[in-house]
């Protein structure tokens, strides 16, 4: 070991321990399926959730919600609550209103989008069950909570306003009654030719299939609910806000901008973050009241919501209708696509609500060839919880309803749905290729991984025992399902976002910092809630310094230390926070490469580095670690004139384009056609997301992904009763599948590298999501076809899959007198659009 | 959530208990295992005064032979009932409908008596206490007292229990002889509760497989507002040889009996469902698959 150091520039007397030092790096990390660096302290309990924090004179905050969706507040009393013993302060909306500001959205997706006030604590109206009414701070979390029950609210109860096409009927009740409407805003994008001319044109060789399909309302339950805890340090008016968000930095900008406090006195850290899924991609209401009252009070506030009030409280995801329509001409080759879309915002518009179903307009017509598209979407108000980012945010929806449609367009030409896909996909020698929607799409091989998943999943096996039993009236039905979607990843080139309204970059930082031992620093803006941001970036740094995995150690979450970043939603995190490290990688060996010449006498271009070691053309002998370089740079004893003695970097990095991962996922129901319970038998994907850092956590992503995806085809749904009301507010009702209700997933991957990123990478975050839910719910469709069955509401409850299989009078149906593929379908029309 | 604030009394003996919840008045509720209390005080819809905490009551735990009978104490896990070399033996269906329970964390807290005197009717267990006939012991500052299963589960949630007693234990018949028995729920995830749910013992003639049916006992889960006794398909079944046979006779499950509509299936849905897995239970049970 000491070798490394033969300078012996500043060790001198200094004793080394063996393990201070490095080992040589042993090659091969970029895609070699490590352990995660995360998983030891998670498995061990040796993590530092938000809740776990506890401060000297730390006080706890309760919030009162309100149990009305829409009310108008005649009074809040918190006189009672004030006197109970260890109540420090309460407060009402209107006590606040000079200080909490409105919860910020920066997504105004048209100039003219109705953007309604939104106070942290309600001050005149109440417009969500869960809706902040009044606050409670105590010296106890259990004082805290019997005193909310002491606060007096008397409410005088407005209509709800549940059904988003009753919102937007004539004479409506309104959310917002200063608006005058319940109508966000309406965004069309027609992009290509004229749909309507398209399919004009096309006369009596047209056939257009219209569908409606709904995205219930989903709750995001990530394990950790949200919390909040406030230090304040009075005297200098400074803050440090820990808060379980995915987003600490743009929390940060935006906390300053709410409140008025200065950015720079604001420091946001998020701790360990158990997941989010989107839903922690914002700012709320706990957050600012939490810091505006530590401002007030001068004391520590914490916050930890409960899962009731996570239900009610935190963004929900989806709920959209969407009015699809598909034409194509009788040989199959689509014509054009038409969608409009109904988007609940619910009461208030959070942070990106209304750019949710806007991210989704690009992907509607996924990977297929057509010359017409024609996208519009009214965002409505409704007194509900509002809804944004969920689990890949708009994409899901688009891809559901287009893989939904391509089958159903399939069953009206009696085509085989993969044999139609194959006829309209772009073809891999097609590459770079211009989409209809606006996009270009770098690159892709559909081919290849749906032959890879056909040969995984049997398909033609399956098809034929499918066929077998149809024969035999089998009452278990087996269905087989496809989809073979894509999404866009890589959230996002910031040119794209200012064109679509959206109010900040899509840019990620990174740090590199050579440390004297030759240990590597590396903060990243990339912040993470789970999905093993510290092993990855371990390993990009490590492959491009020819370092040991074990000496990167990586620095996120902290404003203070990792100052700099966009953080982590989208699948953007390796797709752009992983480049960003890559090219910082590249700059410190840059220089390092200048201090290796200037130390090896040797000209620079004569210097070349492999595997940690720079090394002089034709003498071997002359041979420079990355270690060593990092301790000269150090002792700056002998550097080249000017040079500044650190060996650091720093890269934001902008990408130019989005990714576009996609794949195939194969699935294979049996059906109890006596009780209408669904089980899937077999579900294949192979996932094309470009090159793989770590085949593990791209495993995890899969798995994880695909579950959720499953879980809205088979079993969440948000209701609400007509009062607006959340019925399914506990996991008693809400039903979130464990490991016993999901199938293996066979997973396999084909790897086309993206060509926008020097890395080849793609993102994994939503892939499973976005191309498991069309796959279950096609598979299903495809079972109940023969039933004359057209479509089945999400989530495809037993209850609803039997009654499907019967008439109105409840006889059942038969399966008789309709073919494979094929059988009228009286929603679909020939010869233009009707 | 948090709890209210309440009086905790953890006694270490069943006379204590009893004294204790006389002493506590009629705001004390009975804490088992906490797996429906606990969420019902953390959600703050239940106020009590009082929980007497049975958790220590060493002499209400475990299962034992009384001649004909099974005695299984009142606070004795799930996860004990369902492992227990006499349940198994003698009350096979209590201990594959235990199994079906929640999920194993639940299984480990939950207790047999705490279920039937919590008297969901969504509740597992007690449609097998009443297809097996179980009595339920109560001891309270007047005695021990001995209640049918049948004349226990008397509304929603509601027992025959006094609210100065305490379920003690259970004694369970044993099955002797050729029964076949299952446990059919349905639901949609595993840890769910049962939309529907069929406890079925069969004893067939001659005591051996594969003859007809002799004696059939039939309990409905969530059927009603409370647990359900199908007697009118029992006496259907008793000579039933075949599946359509048993099919035939399942087909009236359903009549007479209120199950609820909620987010979990509408009545009609239910009443169907009853009917399918009836036949199924039933069917299984007999070993008349095939």
């Amino acid at each position: 070991m000491t070798e490394q150091l033969d300078a012996g520039l500043v060790a001198g007397e200094i004793a080394e321990h063996p393990d201070a030092l490095s080992k040589p790096y042993a090659g091969g990390e970029l895609g070699r399926g490590r352990r995660r660096k995360e998983d030891a302290k998670l498995v061990t309990g040796q993590t530092n959730w938000t809740d776990n924090i506890t401060l000297p004179g730390l006080l706890h905050m309760t919030v009162l919600r309100s149990p009305m969706a829409h009310a108008r507040i005649v009074s809040v009393d918190v006189s009672a609550a004030l006197e109970l013993p260890g109540v420090i302060a309460a407060y009402s909306g209107a006590d606040l209103a000079d200080v909490q500001g409105a919860l910020p959205c920066a997504w105004p997706v048209t100039a003219e989008m109705v953007h309604p006030d939104h106070p942290p604590l309600a001050v005149d109206e109440v417009r969500y069950v869960g809706d902040g009414v009044a606050v409670v701070v105590a010296r106890d979390r259990y004082t805290a909570v019997d005193a909310l029950e002491a606060i007096a609210v008397e409410y005088e109860q407005l209509p709800a306003v549940v059904d988003m096409e009753a919102a937007i009927a004539e004479g409506a009740d309104l959310v917002h009654g200063d608006k005058g409407t319940n109508t966000c805003f309406r965004w069309p994008f027609a992009s290509g030719d004229n749909y309507a001319e398209t399919v004009a044109a096309a006369g009596d060789d047209a056939v257009v299939v219209k569908r409606r399909f709904r995205q219930q309302r989903l709750l995001p339950t990530a394990i950790e609910p949200r919390g909040v805890v406030v230090a304040p340090i009075a005297a200098a008016d400074e803050y440090t806000v820990y808060s379980a968000t995915q987003i600490p930095h743009i929390l940060r900008v935006m906390l300053a901008l709410v409140t008025g406090i200065g950015e720079h006195k604001i420091r946001v850290i998020a701790p360990d973050v158990g997941g989010g899924f989107g839903s922690k991609l914002n700012v709320y209401a706990e957050e600012v009241l939490a810091l505006v009252v530590a401002k007030k009070l001068g004391r520590p506030i914490k916050w930890t919501e409960s899962r009731s009030e996570n239900y009610q409280a935190t963004i929900h995801g989806r709920d959209q209708i969407q009015d699809i329509e598909i034409a194509a001409t009788r040989d199959g080759t689509l014509l054009g696509l038409k969608v409009e879309l109904l988007a609940d915002m619910g009461a208030y518009l959070q942070l990106i609500t209304p750019g949710i179903p806007i991210l989704g307009a690009f992907m509607y017509p996924a990977i297929y060839k057509m010359k017409a598209y024609d996208f519009h979407c009214t965002g409505v108000f409704t007194t509900k919880t509002p809804t944004d980012a969920y689990r890949g945010a708009g994409r899901p929806e688009a891809t559901y309803a287009i893989e939904r449609i391509m089958d159903e367009l399939a069953a009206e030409l009696g085509r085989d749905p993969m044999d139609l896909r194959k006829q309209n996909w772009i073809r891999h020698e097609e590459f770079p290729y211009d989409m209809v929607a606006g996009l270009t799409y770098d690159s892709g091989n559909y081919e290849a991984a749906t032959e890879k998943a056909e040969q995984m999943f049997d398909l033609a096996g399956l098809r034929a025992e499918q066929e077998r039993r149809r024969g035999d009236n089998d009452p278990m039905l087996l269905g087989i399902g496809i989809s073979t979607f894509t999404e866009m990843c890589g959230l996002a080139p910031s040119r794209v976002l200012g064109s679509l309204s959206y109010g900040a970059g899509g840019w990620e930082a990174a740090q590199i910092r050579m440390l004297p031992t030759g240990k590597v620093e590396v903060t990243s803006g990339a912040t993470p809630h789970g999905q093993g941001h510290h092993t990855a970036w371990s390993q990009i740094v490590a492959d491009a310094l020819g370092v040991p995995f074990e000496d990167v150690e990586v620095v996120t979450g902290d404003t203070d230390s990792s100052p700099k970043g966009m953080d982590t939603y989208g699948s953007r995190s390796l797709v752009v926070g992983g480049i960003a490290i890559h090219k910082a990688t590249g700059k410190v060996l840059e220089k390092a490469k200048r201090i290796a010449a200037h130390l090896l006498e040797a000209a620079e271009g004569d210097v070349e580095f492999s595997g940690g070691t720079f090394s002089v053309k034709g003498s071997p002998e002359a041979t420079m670690t990355i270690q060593q370089v990092a301790l000269a740079t150090f002792a700056a004893h002998n550097l080249p004139d000017g040079m500044e003695p650190t060996l650091d970097s720093d890269y934001v990095y902008d990408p130019e384009n989005f990714s576009y991962p996609h794949g195939t996922h194969l699935c294979a129901v049996e059906i109890d056609s006596e009780t209408g319970f669904t089980t899937i038998r077999k579900y294949v994907c192979v996932d094309d997301i470009g090159r793989i850092v770590n085949p593990v956590i791209v495993e995890g992503q899969v798995h994880g992904g695909i579950a959720q995806g499953i879980a809205q085809a088979l079993y969440e749904e948000a209701v609400h009763d007509a009062e607006g009301n959340l019925t399914t507010g506990s996991l008693v009702d809400y039903l979130v599948p464990a490991a016993p209700d999901l199938p293996h997933f066979d997973t396999g991957r084909t790897e086309t590298p993206s060509t926008s990123n020097p890395l080849g990478v793609k993102g994994v975050g939503e892939a499973g999501t976005i191309a498991s839910t069309p796959a279950v719910m096609n598979a299903i469709h495809d079972a109940l076809r023969p039933f004359g069955v057209r479509d089945i509401a999400m989530p495809a409850t037993p209850e609803r899959v039997w009654r499907a299989l019967r008439h109105d009078d409840g006889t059942p149906r038969d399966a008789s007198g309709t073919v494979a593929y094929g059988g009228p379908s009286t929603n679909a029309t020939s010869g233009g659009t009707s | 959530m948090i709890p209210a604030a309440f009086d905790y009394v953890a006694p270490t003996s069943l006379a204590e208990a009893v004294s204790a919840l006389s002493e506590a008045g009629e705001d004390a509720k009975i804490l088992a295992g906490g797996q429906s209390l606990i969420p019902v005080l953390r959600l703050r819809l239940a106020f009590p005064s009082t929980l007497v905490d049975l958790g220590r009551v060493d002499e209400l735990r475990g299962v034992r032979e009384d001649g004909d009978s099974l005695v299984i104490g009142a606070m004795t896990r799930h996860s004990e009932v369902m492992d227990d070399p006499l349940v198994r033996q003698y009350a096979g269906l209590l201990a594959e409908a235990t199994a079906t329970v929640a999920d194993p964390a639940v299984r480990h807290r939950g207790t047999f008596g705490g279920a039937l005197a919590h008297a969901d009717p969504a509740g597992d267990l007690a449609a097998v206490a009443l297809a097996l006939d179980a009595e339920l012991v109560a001891e309270g500052p007047g005695g021990r007292r001995t209640i049918a299963a049948r004349d226990f589960f008397v509304n929603y949630l509601e027992t025959a229990l006094s609210p100065d007693e305490i379920l003690a234990a259970v004694r369970v018949p044993k099955l002797e002889g050729f029964w076949g028995v299952r446990y059919e729920k349905f639901h949609r995830v595993a840890q769910a509760w049962a939309i529907v749910g069929v406890a079925a013992a069969v004893r067939m003639d001659g005591d051996t497989p594969g003859g007809s049916i002799a004696e059939a006992r039939i309990g409905l889960t969530n059927m009603g507002a409370t647990p359900v006794r199908a007697s009118s398909v029992e006496g259907a079944l008793v000579g039933a040889a075949d599946r359509a046979a048993v099919q035939e006779a399942s087909s009236s499950v359903a009549e007479g009996t209120s199950p609820p509509s909620d987010l979990g299936g509408q009545a009609d849905y239910r009443q169907h469902l009853a009917r399918v897995l009836t036949a199924r239970a039933v069917t299984a049970a007999a070993g008349l698959g095939g």
